[in-house]
């Protein structure tokens, strides 16, 4: 999230398209209500009325994978009835820079943006990018008018997506659509703020980036970022999805959002200068600039005093993607399915059923040598050689089941959505044998480092150098000690040299107090970097930031700045310098994020002008101030919001594609059906059967989602095995409208078999008014949906049928390939 | 666990009723008293909900080792003491007869289970993760890579270079592990030589 839960109670009007929150992030709805309460309106999309939308002051069903035609419609509203904030788009985002004159759009080359390589589905981005003065920064017209600037290019693209084209595709009554564009584009007015609430409904699409980016680009031309009751908001799925992501848990980065090192990146200079943003205008603070610093402190913390200049740092120990190599979850498992993996952790996750195209999972599963699935519970990845239509002498795989403790049980932090890191205390001992994950780690490391520092083996080096100082006269793994390697320490004496004299920073052995004072030359060691401040020491005294419990409100916005601790640098709403004009007065006075004062002082330089608020991204003055004043966006080199993104893989501007599976012959805006950009498993020579995909075939008719009700937990490991959540909720079951049920002669509880090109499964019909057939294209459209919690292992007599991820197809986002679960194509009958 | 819940409640509630008649007291005043009994002497944990990305605050009460009750905790600022069916459930993990007690070993071409000593699956996941990394490490491998000609031009070729990779291991999870716990779990897998690493916020 850009904000965090509180503020969702500050907004004018929140829009929730792409997510759930009553049923999947139930608390969160208290402060949408407190919105309400407070005047708002709330505006939901969704194939589905779910319980937000029995909230809803306008609710609006849409058919699934079509979002960008129905956000793309918006767009188009808000510049033709000027509902934009024109100050803000003219000097905070990309809007104003020139485009190179080559780049053509789908507009003119039917679906495609320039560049397109059919044989490699891949653009060749070249004619992406800005123009250039001679100092090397983006040309710009600030009047907006130039034929080539970003925001004309921009009218031209959605010109196209008039409302009864969109109308056509999404299936959404066209007053409805005006209705809601209508609602949401007062959110433009700078005295007003619109949130957008958005989960997996987004992500798991094969145009899921290009989901996010539209409503990016809508927050943008409504100055909406950076503003309290704004932004855009990712409602994680998991309770700690976020801090696992910034402790990089993925194939691509390392914590703190660091790229992987890849091959022809030989060295640590190599890598830094790839990684290093330049930026020519002075006004830009290019928060990346400090790349070097930050890696440079993630090899000290993970190699310690074996890290030295000498040895560049320990980068060569540290393993190297091959170029191009994508080594994400697809990819992963279509290797395993090839026999490319001997062993596999399945660590806290159940992959047999919340793998897109589980049938394919559960085979690869079968080519392993051996598997080490460490869990709570049982369950079907750990089980997979017993499962149905399985027979377990055929299978090899040697399966080690770990049991680990649950979060009571041990100590450690979390974070939420928001960005809050909040430390959890340890309330008993692990139940029966079971350890916590820390402890199988340290139990695991540790036997892996002896064997090889005892019988060698091949390059040991960052086995035997790994810092793993984290026992204590009581504890053989203590998380605190984690914790604080995390946060980073100060290996020398460290001053800042830019002062006359050159001030000290921090003394030897002592935490870091934040991430500005690390160093790119090894004197300060940080395990994320993202995460320094978390746990550091003020005035010699230790302090673990995420364990406050301060109830202190200063803004009146929930802000609560002395409860636990948020990323970055304890700021509660990120890209907050938007949400004032340029002489630092905010555009909405009614709920100022951050303020200036140009008369208080500084209490670091004793010099007159200081924000007020909350923390500011970067403390330079505001933008208007002669010489200092500094752009707003400080991650982006420009230092501007990104409206021309030439940085996708699947064009700079949002494009309506259909999903891989669809109702539709053609796409309604153009001859490309599907994203152009998308990696296809099948269909080509050497193609799987498992990954077979049929779109608009008579055989799958309806368009059907997955989603998760309020009692179960995605896999439902967490929750099949609690009693009173099995009870409530205790089986599959799919929803279908009364007209469906009606053509199909199915009653509501019958049993029902749901098929895709992939597999089946059995499931309860439940026949409901929450969804209705669509018009799309002048057809009828049917959806329906099912929930993914369920698997044959609990309860163990299978009346909780198995997991609708057999349905689901082998193909992912252009961009980030996560897989597309919410819009593929099944048939249902009564069983 | 055979009870179901709705057993329970029935269960409970004519215990309540009976109790009731007793003592002079309402069902109502029954159930508080009962309540308070269950967490009187109780020690209080600070915890926040293990299942959805709210971050809602829960206070766990224990006695002799054992979670006797769990509930919303109302000075968190985000959930202010509610909690939703799955938070309120939390206590039902804990003390669960179906939770994992013990390591737990398939063999190949197995059809059970059997219970194994910590110390024995421990050393033999060392073992497979050593013997599988020593011959499936990956000193160098080849790369495309763009070269610039001495036309001042960009040629593809194809070269050598080092990776320093485990080809043969891959992972995946876990978002429900905690902050530190996901850090030195990336460390430690990265340092074995591990690239295929990936979890829930890929899905």
């Amino acid at each position: 999230m850009t904000n965090h839960w509180i503020d969702l109670k500050n907004a004018d009007v929140v829009l929730v398209m792409g997510g759930n929150p009553a049923e999947n992030h139930p608390i969160s709805m208290k402060w949408i209500i407190k919105a309400k309460e407070q005047g708002a309106k709330l505006i939901v999309v969704d194939p589905r009325f779910t319980r937000t939308a029995a909230k809803a002051d306008i609710y609006a069903a849409i058919r699934s994978g079509t979002d960008i035609a129905f956000l793309g419609g918006m767009i188009k509203y808000i510049l033709d009835n000027n509902l934009y904030h024109r100050g803000y788009v003219a000097n905070y985002t990309n809007a104003s820079f020139l485009v190179n004159p080559e780049f053509k759009g789908p507009g003119q080359l039917n679906g495609l943006f320039s560049g397109y390589d059919p044989k490699t589905r891949k653009y060749d981005k070249k004619t992406w990018s800005f123009q250039m003065d001679e100092n090397g920064v983006p040309k710009k017209d600030l009047t907006l008018k130039d034929p080539n600037c970003v925001f004309q290019l921009l009218r031209k693209h959605y010109s196209r997506y008039t409302i009864d084209t969109v109308s056509s595709i999404t299936g959404t009554p066209e007053e409805k659509l005006i209705e809601i564009y209508k609602m949401y584009g007062s959110t433009g007015r700078p005295d007003r703020a619109g949130t957008e609430c958005y989960a997996m409904g987004w992500t798991q699409h094969t145009v899921g980036t290009q989901n996010i980016r539209a409503m990016a680009i809508i927050q943008l031309l409504l100055g909406n970022v950076g503003m309290a009751g704004g932004g855009v908001n990712a409602l994680r799925g998991e309770s700690n999805v976020q801090g696992s992501t910034d402790h990089g848990l993925l194939f691509h980065i390392l914590p703190g959002y660091l790229p992987v090192p890849s091959a022809s990146l030989v060295d640590l200079n190599a890598y830094i200068e790839k990684y290093t943003p330049k930026a020519k205008d002075p006004r830009s603070v290019n928060w990346w600039s400090n790349r070097g610093k930050y890696i440079t402190s993630y090899l000290k913390a993970i190699f310690g005093k074996s890290a030295t200049k000498e040895n560049d740092f320990g980068y060569a120990w540290h393993p190297k993607l091959d170029e191009g190599m994508n080594a994400s979850w697809l990819n992963l498992f279509d290797q395993m399915y090839n026999g490319k993996f001997e062993g596999f952790f399945a660590w806290g996750q159940n992959p047999a059923c919340s793998g897109s195209n589980a049938g394919k999972v559960r085979k690869s599963l079968g080519k392993l040598k051996w598997m080490v699935n460490v869990n709570l519970f049982d369950n079907e990845t750990g089980s997979f050689w017993r499962g149905p239509g399985v027979n377990s002498a055929d299978i090899q795989t040697e399966v080690f089941m770990l049991p680990c403790a649950s979060s009571v049980e041990k100590e450690g932090s979390i974070t939420n959505s928001g960005r809050w890191a909040q430390w959890r205390y340890k309330a008993i001992e692990p139940i029966g044998q079971s350890k916590a994950d820390a402890e199988i780690i340290d139990e695991l490391q540790t036997r892996v480092r002896k064997l090889y520092q005892t019988a060698g083996g091949k390059f040991p080096a960052p086995i035997v150098n790994l810092t793993w100082n984290y026992k204590t006269a009581v504890k053989q793994i203590d998380t605190h000690e984690i914790a604080k390697e995390i946060n980073g320490y100060y290996l020398e004496d460290v001053f800042d040299t830019k002062a006359t004299p050159p001030k000290q920073l921090g003394k030897k052995g002592q935490l870091c107090a934040s991430f500005v004072h690390l160093q790119a030359d090894g004197t300060t060691s940080s395990g994320n970097w993202l995460y320094s401040q978390s746990y550091t020491q003020k005035e010699g005294k230790v302090i673990n930031m995420m364990a406050r419990r301060g109830k202190a409100d200063p803004t009146g916005l929930g802000m609560f700045p002395e409860w636990s601790w948020a990323w970055p640098v304890n700021r509660r709403i990120i890209y907050n310098r938007a949400s004032v004009d340029l002489n630092g007065s905010p555009w909405n006075p009614k709920r100022p994020v951050i303020t200036w004062d140009p008369v208080k002082l500084d209490k670091n330089t004793q010099k007159p002008g200081v924000w007020v608020g909350d923390v500011p991204d970067g403390p330079a003055p505001p933008m208007g101030t002669d010489g200092k004043g500094k752009y707003p966006f400080i991650m982006r080199a420009d230092g501007m919001g990104s409206i021309f993104g030439p940085g996708l893989a699947d064009g700079p501007f949002p494009e309506h594609y259909e999903a891989l599976e669809c109702p539709l012959q053609e796409n309604l805006l153009s001859k490309q059906r599907i994203n152009p950009a998308v990696k296809l498993f099948y269909g080509k020579e050497g193609s799987k059967e498992e990954d077979i995909f049929l779109s608009c075939d008579m055989r799958y008719p309806y368009v059907a989602s997955t989603y998760r009700v309020t009692e179960h937990w995605q896999t439902g490991v967490l929750s099949r095995h609690l009693p009173w959540l099995l009870e409530t909720v205790p089986q599959l079951f799919v929803e279908m409208s009364e007209e469906l049920g009606a053509e199909k002669g199915i009653k509501n509880g019958d049993k029902v078999v749901v098929k895709s090109a992939r597999g089946q499964v059995v499931a309860k019909a439940v026949v409901t008014k929450r969804l209705k057939p669509f018009k799309v294209a002048g057809s009828t459209v049917h959806q329906v949906g099912l929930p993914y919690h369920f698997g044959w292992q609990f309860p163990e007599d299978g009346s909780g049928g198995d997991s609708a991820n057999l349905l689901t197809p082998t193909i992912g986002d252009a961009n980030t390939m996560i897989p597309e679960t919410k819009a593929f194509m099944v048939s249902v009958e009564k069983g | 666990m055979s009870l179901s819940r709705r057993d329970f409640l029935k269960l409970s509630g004519g215990t309540a009723v009976a109790g009731a008649v007793g003592a002079g007291v309402t069902p109502e005043e029954a159930a508080a008293q009962d309540e308070e009994l269950r967490i009187k002497g109780a020690t209080e944990t600070k915890t926040i909900c293990p299942f959805c990305s709210v971050g809602c605050g829960i206070t766990v009460h224990t006695k002799d080792g054992k979670v006797v009750y769990s509930e919303g905790d109302s000075e968190h600022p985000i959930s202010e003491g509610t909690l939703c069916s799955k938070g309120a459930s939390l206590y039902q993990i804990i003390h669960n007869e179906t939770r994992l007690t013990k390591p737990r070993y398939r063999a190949p071409g197995a059809k059970e289970w059997k219970e194994v000593e910590w110390d024995w699956a421990l050393d033999e996941v060392a073992k497979r993760i050593k013997d599988t990394r020593d011959r499936t490490f990956k000193a160098t491998s080849k790369s495309k890579v763009k070269e610039k000609q001495p036309d001042g031009t960009e040629k593809d070729v194809e070269k050598e270079f080092v990776v320093n990779r485990t080809d043969g291991i891959a992972h995946v999870g876990s978002a429900a592990l905690d902050n530190e716990e996901c850090y030195i779990l990336q460390k430690w897998l990265r340092a074995l030589g591990l690239v295929y690493i990936e979890h829930q916020a890929r899905i």
